[in-house]
């Protein structure tokens, strides 16, 4: 087990790192058995034929190899894993009405600020369960639906049957398939056909417990013609224990219809993120990624597009930020499997005091997909010559009439350039600052505005202090 | 009158390699002093180090700053003493605007915070007067700029953030004539009783319309003759060598 710090290095996490005292109303045992699934379905008051999935993916999960590639994972124990922690607060949409700890943590996050100055509807997640949503009357009026997977399983059961674990079916991975054993929470979002949704829906999950594992699930179907952009926050304080982190996200972006899917992700270093994510786009849709990865000890996260219909569309815009102690292993797969579909992919990393940044990524081509377009550019900053960044880009082009393009870049801060701004009266620290957010810029001008800003001021803080 | 630089039997080196060997030089303001000297004598080493660039090491000597000695002092508080160099290939910065970087600059060089909309008026008249077109302010800093523009910008700089000591190092390299002309005009503009230029040219073009107070001779690491503008004709009909003493002269 690793010692417990008392100085956090390098990005401020005071916001982040504050933790409540558990009082969960409800946990299971530690570890991972066929009694503890029925437990959570139990509580849960599923349908059978959820149960019934649980059981199968964790007879799955037991058969599956832990992954042979990526980052080093031995040091997860899932006997040492709570994988249901319950609030017992039940699901509100009145912030009033929550615990006051809980309120002040999402207060402290800028939750419920946010949700009155910029977004069409919130979610917020504490340890396994929902613990608010609620979306504005002008979208439920134009029969949005967003709201928590057990209120959807409840009151849209036959939507989420047909699509729930479609895209990410429990033989994914070994991490699908505890996800499709022990999920919990997450949010279900339905825009229905020509509808725009003007202002983002924003789902935020934050893990309290120590010890424990969160596994939500998001299903977002975008019908015809429509659009929406939704955004997710994860954060969690730093425990002296391994936390877990597998959800799953999948997302149906149909025929015209355009979803923009932005992720920042600023868990605690004490946390293994491994999170699958899914889109399948019909005809002419688009499917935009937005992923900032800045927490975690280990992070493996790749989301993947399906460009099913003709001249559907991805763009990924990734960036990942390793700092002391972590290895941020993320990238994108994109598979084209029709004629005229194009996709976009821009990912930077930037890796200090000894983190490692991998990019990792997989183009597929099929041979049907005639007349694609991809562009590929990753670009990796190496702050400090103890840090590390590798790219493993694969290729996988199955017809000849296809438009590939792939840059790379790999570098670190010039010195040259450093001296430069210095000349100029800036110190050396700002100096730096200046080149990473520069280097960052494409990026952060892609995200929500309130996340760009906390993108610059973690940018600030990671060199305030390192000098002299 | 007091002295604005006074650098003393300075030696410097860079890895293992010695390039400056005991260089004494001294400027009061209201002067023009002009570097002249062949390829690798070490002219650039000598602007990298009076602004403290981290590669190279001062081995001897020190530099004294309006009375203050800089020799061991941070880059960034050279420059807010008021020492100025241009770049002869400037380092290109994305992300950062030229706006937004020389505003960044200007308020740490001060230490005052600068007023966006009386900076972005200021910043709009130098640089029509540098015939700088004003797009370029909201660029990313040199990022694909051409040589000339690179080195107007240098120029703008310089008059943005006034310095009392500008050090100009081969500004009129790989600038075409009306470009000369334009930047030795901004110089002209520069140019006070209170400050001082040191100019580092391999050519005489940029310094036609400038009045020239000495002229430095700097061959292997050190200065080998001083005299006044003359000197630069000289150095035209002549060349370095012939002016070296005769134990050197097998060297060059």
């Amino acid at each position: 087990m690793e010692l417990k710090k008392t100085v956090v290095s390098d990005v401020d996490r005071s916001i982040y790192d504050i933790a409540n005292p558990e009082k969960a109303k409800y946990k299971v045992n530690k570890g991972l058995s066929k009694e503890i699934v029925m437990a959570i379905s139990a509580e849960k008051k599923e349908p059978s034929w959820m149960l019934e999935h649980r059981l199968r993916s964790l007879e799955i999960y037991e058969k599956l190899p832990m992954p042979a590639w990526g980052p080093d994972l031995h040091m997860l124990d899932m006997e040492q894993v709570v994988t249901y922690v319950s609030p017992g607060t039940g699901m509100k949409d009145n912030w009033q009405e929550l615990p006051e700890e809980i309120k002040l943590t999402f207060d402290r996050l800028g939750i419920p600020e946010a949700e009155k100055k910029a977004l069409s509807g919130v979610g917020a997640q504490y340890d396994s369960e929902v613990v608010y949503h609620n979306v504005k009357e002008e979208m439920s009026s134009q029969g949005v639906i967003y709201t928590d997977m057990d209120t959807a399983l409840r009151e849209y059961e036959d939507i989420l049957r047909a699509h729930f674990m479609q895209l990410l079916p429990a033989s994914t991975h070994k991490f699908m398939a505890l996800h499709g054993a022990v999920w919990s929470g997450g949010s279900f979002v339905y825009v229905p056909e020509g509808v725009e949704v003007s202002m983002p829906l924003q789902s935020y999950f934050r893990l309290n417990a120590p010890g424990a594992g969160q596994f939500e699930h998001t299903l977002i179907i975008v019908e015809k013609g429509a659009k929406l952009h939704f955004i997710e926050g994860c954060s969690a304080p730093r425990y002296n224990v391994l936390n877990l982190h597998a959800g799953g996200v999948e997302l149906f972006v149909k025929e015209n219809a355009t979803l923009r899917y932005s992720t920042i992700e600023n868990w605690s270093r004490n946390m293994l993120n491994l999170n699958s994510k899914r889109a399948v786009v019909d005809k002419n849709g688009a499917i935009e990624w937005v992923s900032g990865t800045f927490g975690s000890q280990i992070t493996m996260l790749y989301p993947m597009s399906i460009l099913k219909g003709e001249g559907a569309r991805s763009e990924f815009t990734g960036i990942t930020f390793a700092g002391e102690g972590q290895n941020l292993d993320t990238g994108t797969k994109v598979v084209h499997a029709a004629p005229g579909t194009s996709s976009t992919v821009i990912s930077k990393s930037i890796s200090k005091s000894g983190g490692k940044a991998t990019y990792r990524s997989a183009i597929v081509v099929r041979p049907e997909a005639t007349g694609t377009k991809s562009s590929v550019t990753c670009e990796s900053l190496m702050l400090d010559s103890d840090s590390r960044s590798d790219t493993i880009p694969v290729m996988d082009i199955r017809n000849d009439e296809a438009d590939i393009g792939h840059e790379a870049r790999i570098g670190r801060i010039s010195e040259e350039a450093i001296f430069y701004l210095m000349t100029r009266g800036i110190g050396e620290s700002e100096a730096k600052a200046l080149i990473v957010r520069g280097f960052v810029e494409p990026i952060t001008k892609e995200l929500p505005l309130e996340y760009a800003v906390e993108m610059n001021r973690l940018v600030t803080l990671e060199f305030e202090g390192s000098i002299g | 009158m007091k002295e604005l630089l006074k650098i003393k039997g300075l030696k410097a080196k860079v890895g293992e390699g010695e390039i400056l060997k005991g260089l004494d030089l001294t400027i009061h303001p209201g002067e023009t002093h002009v570097i002249m000297g062949p390829n690798g004598a070490g002219k650039s080493t000598l602007a990298s180090v009076i602004l403290g660039h981290p590669a190279y090491e001062v081995t001897e000597g020190n530099i004294v700053f309006e009375g203050e000695d800089i020799t061991e002092a941070k880059t960034d508080e050279r420059a807010k003493k008021g020492i100025f160099l241009t770049f002869q290939s400037p380092e290109e910065v994305d992300g950062i605007t030229v706006e937004n970087f020389l505003r960044t600059a200007k308020s740490a060089v001060t230490g005052e915070a600068i007023k966006a909309w009386g900076f972005h008026q200021e910043l709009m008249a130098l640089m029509e007067k540098l015939n700088f077109e004003s797009g370029y302010a909201s660029r990313y800093l040199n990022v694909g700029f051409s040589g000339g523009e690179k080195k107007k910008n240098e120029i703008l700089q310089m008059l943005t953030l006034n310095p009392k000591l500008a050090i100009l190092d081969e500004t009129d390299s790989g600038l075409d004539v009306d470009a000369v002309k334009t930047v030795s005009e901004g110089i002209r503009n520069f140019k006070n009783d209170n400050n001082a230029l040191l100019i580092i040219t391999h050519s005489a073009k940029l310094l036609e319309n400038l009045k020239t107070d000495y002229v430095h001779i700097l061959v292997e690491g050190r200065i080998i003759k001083t005299s006044d503008a003359s000197l630069i004709d000289e150095v035209g009909r002549v060349g370095f060598t012939a002016m070296l003493p005769e134990d050197l002269r097998g060297g060059v």
